[in-house]
């Protein structure tokens, strides 16, 4: 690794993340490997500590919910001022069909399904 | 596994619309859709992308959604320490959610012979190939079909219920369900810190906080963890 190329590495990986963004897709690919793979990367016995399986438990649902909330009751940095959004009862709708189900089948399919036919009309016909 | 196929592909074309109707461009959706190959990470990142958020901010939100998958791996270590390391990373880099269910399920015991290994081996490559396929080729006909649907229809929000379905699938105990109220809550009032850190504090403040309130009896778990 060049000089030049370690900065520019270390510029994507402190500041915005534009010019890496080709790096970054790789290391997500990285981190596919290594999340799916954890285990059973060392040969070696060894097992995680018992605080850090506690905590693990709880991780995926906060990330991913730090990630859709913003997502449904922001707009632009800013938090929403109306109920008049088509972004809420879609996912209203999407989640009511998922526990409908019970999460059974392709669930997952359905609240997309269910969440967009609630979506596109109301935001498409009425501009919510 | 077969049955799941078209479930599979249309999720994995709702990915490939909702990464390129939400702004990423064409080329960085198809590296994405051909490389990463975890769908709720490649969706959590896109938003992180179109803010400029930093590159090990989107790693580490990566990871966390996908912890998921070292739990599994934990599970699967005993079907695979018979093969050698390179091989063990490759099946588990194609071991996606729905190949290691189905192949629990149909496998619920590692097997003790070289025989059963072999049948167990070839069952779980199988469904590997054909879950790789039908989301992968799906997901590139999103990423070339995006280009011709309108932006305004907001197709990319498809994306956000795809997250919404999983983040449902999760909620499985009333901790889990303290977990993501906390972190959206979170997310939304640190919204301002710069870097998308609001990301990483809503993390650590509901884990903190779900760990803390582990020993109260009103949160006792239902289910072993």
């Amino acid at each position: 690794m060049t000089a030049a190329s370690m900065m520019a590495w270390w510029d994507a990986l402190l500041s915005g993340s534009q010019g890496g963004t080709l790096l970054t897709i790789v290391l997500m690919a990285v981190i596919t490997v290594v999340s799916r793979s954890f285990f059973f990367i060392s040969g070696a016995e060894w097992t995680l500590p018992r605080w850090a399986q506690r905590g693990l438990q709880y991780a995926p649902m906060a990330a991913l919910s730090a990630v859709v909330i913003p997502e449904l009751v922001m707009t632009q940095g800013v938090f929403i001022h109306t109920v008049l959004d088509a972004r809420l009862y879609g996912a209203v709708a999407g989640a009511a069909y998922f526990f409908w189900r019970k999460g059974g089948g392709n669930a997952v399919l359905g609240t997309i399904v269910c969440g967009m036919a609630v979506y596109l009309p109301l935001h498409i016909g009425l501009g919510w | 596994m077969m049955g799941a196929a078209p479930g599979i592909a249309a999720w994995g074309l709702m990915t490939g619309v909702a990464m390129v109707k939400s702004g990423m461009g064409t080329l960085d959706a198809l590296t994405m859709a051909l490389l990463v190959f975890a769908g709720s990470s490649q969706l959590a990142a896109i938003p992180l992308f179109i803010a400029g958020a930093p590159m090990w901010v989107i790693l580490v939100t990566a990871f966390c959604v996908n912890l998921r998958f070292v739990v599994f791996s934990a599970h699967m270590r005993g079907y695979l320490m018979h093969l050698p390391r390179w091989q063990r990373l490759v099946t588990g880099y194609f071991t996606a959610d729905l190949t290691y269910v189905l192949f629990v399920r149909r496998h619920p015991l590692p097997a003790q012979d070289a025989d059963g290994r072999a049948v167990q081996m070839a069952y779980l490559a199988g469904n590997a190939c054909i879950n790789w396929l039908s989301w992968v080729s799906a997901s590139l006909l999103g990423v070339a079909l995006a280009n011709f649907i309108p932006g305004a229809w907001g197709l990319g929000f498809a994306g956000v219920l795809a997250l919404t379905g999983i983040l449902c699938s999760l909620a499985s105990s009333r901790l889990r369900w303290v977990a993501g109220a906390v972190a959206g809550a979170v997310a939304v009032a640190a919204y301002a810190l710069p870097l998308k850190l609001n990301i990483l504090a809503a993390i650590g403040v509901a884990v903190l906080l779900c760990m803390a309130l582990e020993s109260r009896p009103a949160f006792a778990p239902k289910e072993a963890p």
